[in-house]
This record gives structure tokens, C-alpha cells and sequence, in this order.
């Protein structure tokens, strides 16, 4: 695929705000997307990219004057697993991100600062809410798919719980309809990292005084648990940054040397506020214990995709199988596979081709219910 | 039941799966473990108004059955049929499979706990081919058996008379018995089954005991 853009679009404004599941209302949600291939007439050939933690809108393609696609260029284009001459792909920033769309560093319009701490707490609703607006806006009248993985996963099974009829596909990625409590640990962790940081402030940063080492401290340990441990021992060993060993306390391992600038490059795209509020929903999002949690999709089935890897410790087959469990005791027509790869949690991001070739028969096999639609 | 695969049935489905699905009915609710490429639950639900799911291991056909549109689990027969709750299928298939898995006795009991209704094949031992090859000195081979005994999945053999005997230790009570030629077609006779059958399909129920769960 070739250039593409970022656009913005103001999706809620104070005469249509944003009402919050938590009660809460936002005056104006502006949010970032991008959209790669063709609506057809019928608006029914879309298929929506839910990010992760950390990624944006810019998921495939390049922009100008970049040297790096979007960050599943490998998944989505021309031919590939999200094939852009069938589908209408869309990919956007999510709320309460940091790559322009609304979030807690946004300048709050009641007061013309930055909302900082004031920024309401988010549910896994609210993303999508926000998801089937810019859906509306753009033209599309059907999902014919929702992919995401890991935190995108749990959006598009917090979507096809809520608003089944709306998706014939849900693609479900190194995910967790329920986050371990080994999961929130590593969360709170990288949360004290940020609010313990002295420029933390109570979240009021005061001009380039930003919590940069919490935060960095904060992906580096989270980048640690996105990978195995065999993906360490065979991408740094014990071998020394600078040749020789130079004992003492810096960087002198190469694993230390890549996991400060894994800390150090997150900050130029990453905000630690986002990180927060972020980090939050995915800790409280449970939705299977909600009553009635399953009632709209038995009565509306998604068919699911439901994917693991054997070396994500993180979100682990375990999680992805008890997906599997719930949604197949619901009669809800749901595919499993776990897929072999060294990588650990950040297999998800890479061109594993197996992986690929499930998520492109599983999109593209004709359905009976589009079948029935275009019939 | 029908009396035979109406001849569309028999022309899209192999004629051994054209039977198997003869005995199970329209709109079931279907489990098919080792269901290879799906063809069987993508008939079923396409022609017979069934639902249901798949479980395969093999990664070309768990790609197949994908394809092909059937809901499909990456699952291992004999470590995760725990998976499943009890009676939720209204029939469960094991088809050809039943030599492959480690442990039959608790594949077959995980399957009665998950349905009341149960259809296996297996090829059978007993085969006058395979006896013969046997008296010649050679482990059998034919088209029910095509492996070289040093290269093959399956790891059990039985004849039809010494499966039936198993069933029977299991509680599982034979219904209906659909003996099968080498090509899959039915035989016309039961009688001497055990000598010219190259395979068989059974229909099995638990036999509900005195004193159990169910």
C-alpha cells in the first residue's frame, strides 16, 4: 500500500456529546483514524482495526517522508490477510489515547487546559461507542469484521457482546475477556512508575516537566512481559553492548542497552496520562460476569476467531481458551487456534504465516448470512 | 433414519461420511472430533440445518475447515475434551479417529458425558484382506489401513467383534451398526461383518445405570 494520511473527525460536540458509561459526558471527542481500500455500495465490506496499548491510527502504509509502514502493514493491504481490495479497512486512535484523538492530556474546552487528572475514567464500552460513531460518519452500515489484538481484542469482544448485530466477524487476538492477577500486577507497577515520578504533579504537568522516567520505567517493564524468554536469549544472550564488559551499574548488557531505548523512544510517541486511563479499563474489564453478558449475541451470533500464541505469557492460551469456553458454551459459533511462535505476546504484530493465512481464510470463507444479505 | 444417502449426498460427501451423516439428525447440534477439512459439519450445515463445531490438531486441515467456513477448535482429542460441558451437543462424531487418540476409553467417556448420542467409526482389523495378510507374514495394509506399521497414526487395532466387546465394557450400548465395503459404500448384508468389512460406523448411547448422574 502506498501513502496514506491521518484524518481527524469531530464525532461528539457539546449540542451531541459523548455519554460515558460511567455517567460521565465529554463535550467534544475529536478522533484520529485512517482508512486503507473502498466502501462498497451496499457499506457492508468494512472491517475495523482495534489498536492495542501503545499503537495509533496509523496501522498500514506510509506516511510521507517516513521510513516505517503503520504497525500491521504486515496484516493489511493489497493481498494480504486484510486484504484492501476487498475490504474497507478503518483504524483509529482510540479514546483516551495520545495520537490525536481526545484523551486525558486534550485541552479540557470547559476550562482551556489540559484535562489531566479531571479527564473522566474510561470503560471498554466508551472505546466502542466511540468506534461505531466513526463508523456512522464514515458510511459503513455493517462490520463485516472487527480484528484486534491483545487491549483491541477485548474492544471487539466488548463490541460484539454489546452490539452483535452490527459485526458478522470477530477476530480475537492474543486477548483477555478477564486480566489475570499477575496482569494487573504488572499494570500497577507501571502505574506507581508514572505517579511516583516527581514531575508526576497530580497529573497537572507543568510545560516539559512530564513524568519521563516513570513512564519509561513503565514500558520497559511492560516490553519485558511482551516477550519470551527465548525471544530474549536469542535476540541478546548474555553478550555485552560494548564488546567487553564494563562492570558497574549502566548500561552494559545489550538487553539493557535495547530496553532503555525501548523506554527513551516511547516517550517521543507516548504519554503517560494516556498510559494511566488506558491501562485502567483493560484492568476492570470483566464481561463475562456481567448478567446477561452473552443474551444479544446468542440471539445476534458472531462468528469468532479466536487466536493465541504458545509462548505469550501475558495473555496466554489459558485466557484466550477461556474465550473459547464461554462464548462455545453460548452456542456462539467461535474458532480457535494457537499458533506456534517463539516470539511470546508480540506475535501478534509479527507476519507469522500461519497466523496470516487463518486471519485471511477465516475473513474471506463466503458466509450464510452475507450470503442471505446479497442473495 | 433414512434408508440411504440420497444420491446428491452421496456424490458431495465421501460415502463413509454420506452414512455417518445419515445418523444424525436434521437440525443437531453437532461435535465432530477429528473432523479434518470440515466436510462433514459444512454439510451438515448447509443441507441439514445443523450447528455445530469441529476440533482438529492437524494445522493443514484446522486451514481447510477455516476456509471452508466451519467453526473449528485447535484442540488435542485426548488432553481438552474437558472443554466441553455436559450434554451440550446433541450428537458427537468421531469419525475414523478413534486408533489415533492415546487414551480411547477416555475420549469415548468424555463424548458420553458431552452428548447422549454418539457416532464412531473405525476401521476394521478383522478384515479377510488383512487376515490374510497376516497369515502371508506381513502386518496389513489396504486401503482402510494404508500406513507402513512403522509410519502410521494410527496406534490401535481392533477387530468389529473386540471393538463391540469394548463399547459394552464402556456402557456404551450399540444402536445401530452400518458396516462399510473397503470403498466406504454399505454392505449389504450385516451378517459376516467382521470378516468383509473394511470399516464400521456406529451409532452408540451411554447406558443410563442405576444410581448415575444422569
Amino acid at each position: 500500500m502506498g501513502l496514506v494520511e491521518t484524518r481527524t473527525a469531530r464525532l461528539f460536540t457539546p449540542d451531541a456529546p459523548l455519554e460515558l458509561s460511567g455517567g460521565e459526558r465529554l463535550d467534544e471527542v475529536i478522533v484520529a483514524y485512517e482508512t486503507y481500500g473502498t466502501l462498497n455500495d451496499a457499506g457492508d465490506n468494512a472491517v475495523y482495526i482495534c489498536h492495542a496499548l501503545t499503537g495509533d491510527a496509523h496501522a498500514a502504509g506510509m506516511h510521507p517522508g517516513e521510513r516505517r509502514p503503520g504497525w500491521w502493514d504486515n496484516l493489511i493491504g493489497p493481498g494480504r490477510a486484510i486484504d484492501t481490495d476487498r475490504w474497507f479497512v478503518v483504524s483509529s486512535n482510540l479514546l483516551g489515547g495520545c495520537q490525536g484523538t481526545t484523551g486525558p492530556s486534550s485541552i479540557n474546552p470547559a476550562t482551556g487546559e489540559p484535562y489531566g487528572l479531571d479527564f473522566p475514567l474510561l470503560d471498554m464500552s466508551d472505546f466502542v461507542t466511540v468506534h461505531r460513531r466513526l463508523g456512522e460518519h464514515l458510511g459503513v452500515r455493517h462490520w463485516h469484521a472487527a480484528v484486534g489484538g491483545s487491549l483491541g481484542g477485548m474492544q471487539v469482544l466488548e463490541w460484539e457482546l454489546s452490539h452483535p448485530e452490527d459485526l458478522d466477524r470477530a477476530v480475537l487476538i492474543a486477548s483477555s475477556s478477564r486480566l489475570t492477577a499477575q496482569n494487573i500486577a504488572f499494570s500497577a507497577v507501571g502505574r506507581q512508575a508514572i505517579m511516583r515520578d516527581e514531575h508526576f504533579n497530580e497529573g497537572r504537568f507543568a510545560g516539559d516537566r512530564t513524568p519521563d522516567v516513570g513512564l519509561s520505567i513503565a514500558r520497559m517493564m511492560a516490553h519485558i512481559t511482551y516477550m519470551s524468554e527465548d525471544a530474549f536469549t536469542e535476540k541478546f544472550g548474555r553478550s555485552h553492548q560494548y564488546g567487553a564488559p564494563s562492570r558497574g551499574f549502566g548500561v552494559d548488557f545489550a538487553v539493557e542497552s535495547y530496553l532503555e531505548h525501548q523506554g527513551e523512544s516511547f516517550l517521543t510517541r507516548f504519554d503517560a496520562l494516556s498510559y494511566l486511563y488506558l491501562t485502567r479499563v483493560m484492568d476492570y474489564f470483566d464481561p463475562f460476569s456481567r448478567p446477561g453478558a452473552l443474551t444479544r449475541l446468542r440471539q445476534h451470533p458472531v462468528s469468532n476467531l479466536v487466536i493465541s500464541f504458545d509462548t505469550d505469557w501475558r495473555f496466554s492460551t489459558a485466557q484466550s481458551r477461556r474465550i473459547v469456553r464461554t462464548l462455545e458454551s453460548a452456542r456462539v459459533p467461535v474458532t480457535f487456534r494457537e499458533i506456534a511462535s517463539p516470539w511470546g505476546h508480540d506475535s501478534f504484530l509479527l507476519p507469522i504465516e500461519p497466523y496470516h493465512a487463518t486471519i485471511k481464510a477465516f475473513l474471506e470463507y463466503a458466509g450464510v448470512r452475507e450470503a442471505a444479505r446479497h442473495g | 433414519m433414512a434408508d440411504a444417502p440420497s444420491r446428491q449426498v452421496a456424490d458431495l460427501l465421501r460415502p463413509d461420511l454420506a452414512h455417518v451423516a445419515e445418523l444424525i439428525p436434521t437440525g443437531s447440534r453437532v461435535l465432530d472430533l477429528g473432523c479434518g477439512p470440515g466436510t462433514l459439519l459444512r454439510h451438515l450445515i448447509d443441507e441439514r440445518g445443523c450447528s455445530g463445531t469441529g476440533v482438529e490438531h492437524d494445522p493443514d486441515m484446522l486451514l481447510a475447515a477455516i476456509a471452508a467456513g466451519v467453526p473449528v477448535l485447535d484442540l488435542d482429542l485426548d488432553a481438552d475434551l474437558g472443554e466441553f460441558a455436559d450434554k451440550s451437543y446433541d450428537v458427537v462424531v468421531l469419525s475414523r479417529t478413534l486408533q489415533t487418540v492415546q487414551r480411547p476409553s477416555d475420549v469415548l467417556a468424555q463424548m458420553a458425558r458431552i452428548s447422549d448420542r454418539l457416532v464412531v467409526s473405525m476401521p476394521n482389523f478383522g478384515l479377510w484382506r488383512h487376515r490374510l495378510r497376516l497369515l502371508s507374514g506381513h502386518m496389513p495394509q489396504s486401503r482402510e489401513l494404508p500406513f507402513a506399521w512403522y509410519d502410521t497414526p494410527n496406534l490401535h487395532h481392533a477387530t468389529l467383534v473386540d471393538l463391540e466387546r469394548y463399547f459394552a465394557t464402556l456402557g456404551l450400548e450399540v444402536e445401530q451398526r452400518i458396516p462399510l465395503t473397503e470403498a466406504g459404500r454399505r454392505l449389504r448384508t450385516d451378517r459376516g461383518a467382521n470378516l468383509v468389512a473394511g470399516a464400521a460406523i456406529y451409532l452408540l448411547r451411554p447406558v443410563v445405570t442405576a444410581g448415575s448422574d444422569a
